[in-house]
């Protein structure tokens, strides 16, 4: 069943999101009850499935199947470049924000099997003293042996990043 | 079946697949009760195991990159996404 999700939980997290998300330059849905309510959703999977994801998708229970949907979800970046909204409405581009009016997208996530075929990507050689790690959600590149423990502009966690180079 | 039965006007037979956690799942509910149709739901989410599979498996006819909300009208066509202009063709 559903787990319970408090209001000032809820609160609480929008005003950390909030903050977090406006000063790397993302913004929140300035509907702020249509927001409170898919941070709400975000936490009631937390608390489900053990990882907070996307609460517009079906989640499969199984965090690593799901890695890529955790919010902020891998296709939050090219949504937003393409039609200034994630695909749940809860990031918003700078026109959205301006009063544009939103409505729902398309899905860009792969189905499951086309999620199964690109995932094997071939290492290409490299001369570099130091590996290159990608953020999929935000695209932040650095070198150094290990991924950092998070993101420093975007913020998810380690095992979003990718071997770049 | 645990589908939900809302009670209104019948302007057809409206299936909505849609997920209770789902911000546009949730406008088009909202739509369809503020318009006072009939129509019948179910959270996919909340579903288990064999129950799951099947709900599945019927989205997929219509909508195979199993996204939320469907609605499927009159066994005819599936509406994807909250498409306010085309759920309101449907429900006038």
């Amino acid at each position: 069943m559903i787990p319970n999700v408090k209001d000032d939980e809820v609160d609480a997290f929008y005003e950390k999101l909030k903050k977090q998300a406006e000063s790397v330059g993302y913004h929140l849905n300035p509907d702020v009850k249509f927001t409170k309510e898919l941070l709400r959703s975000i936490l009631i999977n937390e608390k489900r499935y053990g990882y907070g994801a996307c609460p517009c998708r079906l989640a499969s229970g199984e965090k690593t199947e799901d890695r890529d949907i955790i919010c902020p979800c891998d296709y939050r970046d090219p949504d937003l470049d393409e039609y200034g909204t994630c695909y749940c409405g809860l990031y918003v581009s700078g026109e959205i924000l301006k009063g544009k009016k939103l409505t729902s997208i398309p899905e860009r996530r792969p189905s499951p099997e086309e999620r199964a075929s690109v995932e094997k990507s071939v290492e290409a050689p490299s001369v570099l003293k130091f590996p290159v790690w990608r953020c999929k959600v935000c695209g932040y590149l650095c070198a150094r042996d290990k991924p950092p423990e998070s993101c420093p502009i975007c913020k998810v966690s380690k095992e979003r990043f990718e071997r770049f180079i | 079946m645990p589908m939900q039965h809302v009670d209104g006007e019948n302007k057809g037979k409206l299936v909505l697949y849609a997920l209770s956690t789902c911000g546009w799942c949730k406008k088009t509910r909202m739509l369809l009760e503020e318009s006072g149709t009939e129509y019948e739901y179910i959270y996919v989410d909340l579903l288990e195991d064999d129950e799951l599979k099947e709900i599945v498996e019927q989205i997929k006819k219509w909508n195979p990159s199993l996204s939320f909300p469907t609605l499927v009208v009159n066994d005819e066509i599936a509406i994807v996404g909250f498409k306010e202009d085309e759920i309101r063709r449907v429900i006038k």
